[in-house]
């Protein structure tokens, strides 16, 4: 494998540092490592008394776990940040479009754009969803979109989460924490606020509220329970926004309409921010055996007495099948170019990208078309010649479930260790809110591989977080 | 309005916190019997587990009640649904669950004695570090009362969480009672031999109300005075009185609040007169005995009674 020295967001050159940085470096520089150390004690202290805790699946002995935090701010200057938020902007709208396109008309096939098959054999998309138009035409109420940074300009996007994403607790939490070890920081640099991130949460959900919701809306968060990895960021949102957690179990259908059950009977929902796959939401429509969701609550929302957010069947729009016509897609419904630019990608479906792929394996990522989480993927640089072997047979028996590409090299960001900064790889994930009105809260999750070298920044796999600034400048 | 499961896994959990602490408090009882006899009696640890409530499932690992293994049963084995270790671990499951319901302050403090009681009863307790891990598991538990009571705001939330509280006490206090209800009989009593003051010492002990005692009534330990004070004295915070006391002020906040009445506010309130305007001398001529079990059968209806009339499931 190539050595390539990757971009590094705070160091410039030998002793340099990025204008995004100067202040923060300026503070460092004052500042003694053995109390730096402390406050990274403190700092996971704090998260273990909070509860700030992860579940892992499948290793009982260890059922919750913190995510690493690490205290050397992600810096992004005004500009950049101005620039990657015109993108994203661009690219939810470009998603709610095509959702509506591909549930109604198919405008986009009918033009060509992207094969029919790739929607029509799609487990992702549901049929339930054919003809209906949620509240506000809002498909994806809340998307988080992860980028990487190769240069200095150049931005990529890895993958659209039009589901269900999750981490913005993470990204509220982080900031607190930062607020509360270094509030001097804050008075130095001009950061921006994230903090009314539950609050706009809130309003965006009561923006899509159903057209009979007469008043106020009644909003809950759906969660699959305590046991689910991400429990802490359901009753996180649910306790910020001030609106109840519910279970399946709390829900039923009651003379047309979703309510819970209180201590004072049963109260109608009007809005539910759903923490639950497509899957297990309805027994009676999608997954028989799942109670986790809410019997018959399909028929409500088709006949517009629940807003579901997000919308059943986006899916469809974040498959990595899909993600290789994003371009396409976003050019078709904006009329103009993508401002972010998506990975290149091979379609392992088509011949001559299959060909390249089979040859270039040890170079390339390859992925399972439905697959998440790192699971059927072969890393072809840190791959052994007899994994690539097994893997080209697999990719030639089933060369649809394949896209395959490049290598990044992701930019760094320096973490705090014993012997000083030392820097990993990081990606970041801004969170989207789309209704009335599209917000978008400056900054995002930064993930970081804490590992030296490594580029897999999942929680799950030795990846840590931080906190992530955007200037005021 | 709360959700039903909100309110049920309120109630729990300060049944389960309020439990830890009692299961501390017996053994605590129980090691100081053992102490202050010539060889450690299994009657007295066979009735800690009595009034534990958990004669069965002890019965099913261990066939002899000795101090090690009753110690261990009740504060650290994870198969007794009430050991100390159980009870702490589904009070903080509980409140996990509830955890809009409470604030940082209660959330953190229950989070944090769950880390610090797993971590000290996951093994086996020497002797000489029991005295250290009963304090540790009373102090814990006073923390999470001290931010619950500083913190929360008094609506249906606190309302509920106190009801799980002052149920479990009265049931444990009044099982305490019942299992050593002969050492206070008169007929059987010999006032003054050292043996009946021990006994009643470890009754007061596992209560906490020892050193109150004398403050109410003389120094000398009398039978019927700790009746009284366990069972009718409502200015002491386990007796049966007070619980019921504040039962019934809770379940007529929530009546309030809600605007209708249930049938858990009427079976309180029966209990609670059962509690009032009668002497001890009273109790005892009718039978303390069936007194105590009727009493903790009232209390286990009025269990199911809140559960039904609030949806807890």
């Amino acid at each position: 494998m190539s050595k390539t020295i990757a971009f590094d967001e705070m160091m410039s050159g030998p002793g340099g540092v990025r204008d995004a940085y100067a202040g923060y470096s300026n503070w460092l520089n004052t500042q003694e490592n053995k109390r730096l150390l402390q406050k990274a004690t403190d700092a996971e202290n704090v998260f273990r008394r909070t509860g700030i805790t992860f579940g892992v699946y499948g290793d009982e002995q260890a059922d919750e776990r913190l995510i690493p935090f690490d205290i050397v701010p992600r810096v992004i200057s005004g500009s950049e940040w101005r620039r990657l938020a015109q993108g994203i902007e661009q690219r939810v709208v470009a998603i709610n479009a095509f959702l509506d396109d591909i549930y109604h008309r198919q405008e986009i096939i009918k033009a060509g754009r992207i094969p029919v098959e790739l929607i029509s054999q799609n487990d992702a998309f549901l049929p339930e969803m054919i003809g209906f138009r949620p509240p506000a035409g809002v498909y994806t109420h809340i998307i988080g979109i992860d980028i990487v940074r190769t240069s200095e300009n150049e931005f990529f996007v890895l993958e659209d989460n039009a589901r269900t994403p999750s981490g913005v607790s993470y990204m509220l939490e982080n900031r607190e924490t930062m607020l509360q070890l270094f509030p001097e920081l804050f008075h130095q640099i001009k950061v921006r606020s994230v903090e009314d991130y539950p609050k706009l949460l809130r309003n965006s959900l009561e923006a899509v509220k159903p057209a009979g919701c007469k008043g106020k809306p009644t909003i809950a968060v759906l969660t699959p329970g305590s046991y689910n990895s991400a429990y802490f960021e359901h009753a996180f949102l649910a306790d910020q926004m001030g609106v109840e957690l519910v279970e399946g179990s709390d829900l039923k259908v009651m003379d047309g309409k979703i309510v819970m059950r209180t201590t004072q009977g049963y109260q109608t929902i009007d809005v539910l921010y759903r923490r639950v796959d497509d899957d297990y939401l309805d027994p009676l429509t999608f997954n028989p055996k799942s109670r986790l969701g809410v019997a018959g609550i399909m028929d409500i929302y088709r006949a517009g007495n629940v807003t579901i957010a997000n919308a059943p069947g986006t899916g469809i729009a974040d498959d990595k099948a899909i993600y290789s016509y994003m371009p396409e897609i976003v050019e078709f419904y904006t009329g103009r170019q993508s401002i972010l630019q998506n990975v290149p990608t091979w379609r392992c479906s088509e011949p001559d990208s299959l060909k390249y792929v089979l040859e270039h394996l040890a170079e390339l990522v390859v992925k399972e078309v439905h697959g998440s989480g790192g699971y059927g993927m072969l890393v072809g640089p840190a791959s052994t010649k007899a994994e690539r072997e097994t893997f080209a047979a697999k990719l030639k028996a089933r060369p649809k479930n394949y896209i395959a590409q490049p290598t990044l090299a992701l930019s760094t960001v320096p973490i705090f260790t014993e012997k000083g900064l030392a820097p990993r790889h990081v990606d970041l994930r801004p969170f989207v809110l789309v209704s009335d009105q599209i917000r978008i809260t400056p900054g995002g999750l930064t993930r970081v591989a804490l590992k030296e070298g490594s580029l897999v920044v999942n929680s799950s796999q030795g990846g840590g977080t931080k906190d992530t600034w955007v200037l005021d400048d | 309005m709360i959700l039903g499961r909100t309110a049920n896994g309120l109630y729990w959990m300060h049944r389960y916190i309020e439990r830890a602490e009692n299961m501390a408090r017996l053994v605590d009882a129980g090691m100081r019997m053992a102490l202050t006899k010539a060889a450690g009696s299994p009657d007295e640890w066979s009735s800690v587990v009595l009034s534990a409530g958990a004669t069965g499932t002890y019965e099913a690992v261990h066939k002899d009640y000795t101090a090690a293994n009753v110690i261990h049963f009740l504060l650290c084995n994870t198969n007794n649904p009430s050991s100390v270790l159980s009870s702490i671990t589904a009070a903080r499951f509980n409140a996990r669950m509830v955890r809009t319901a409470l604030t940082r302050e209660t959330w953190e403090a229950v989070n944090e004695a769950w880390m610090n009681l797993t971590r000290a009863l996951c093994v086996t307790i020497p002797d000489n570090e029991l005295p250290r891990i009963l304090d540790l598991i009373k102090r814990e538990t006073a923390l999470i009362r001290g931010a619950f009571h500083g913190t929360m705001l008094r609506n249906e939330i606190f309302n509920f969480s106190n009801l799980g509280t002052f149920i479990e006490r009265a049931d444990n206090t009044a099982r305490i009672l019942d299992v050593k209800y002969y050492v206070l009989l008169p007929s059987i009593s010999y006032v003054g031999s050292a043996m009946d003051n021990s006994q009643w010492e470890s009754i007061l002990r596992s209560v906490s109300a020892h050193r109150s005692y004398r403050w109410v009534y003389e120094a000398e330990y009398k039978p019927t005075n700790i009746a009284d004070y366990l069972i009718l004295n409502d200015r002491m915070p386990r007796s049966l009185a007070f619980c019921y006391h504040n039962i019934t002020v809770n379940l007529g906040y929530l009546e309030h609040d809600y605007g209708v009445s249930s049938n858990a506010y009427s079976l309180s309130s029966e209990t609670k007169s059962s509690l009032t305007g009668k002497t001890i001398r009273q109790i005892i001529d009718t039978g303390l005995h069936e007194f105590l079990s009727g009493f903790i059968d009232q209390n286990n209806r009025l269990g199911s009674a809140i559960a039904e009339a609030y949806n807890f499931d």
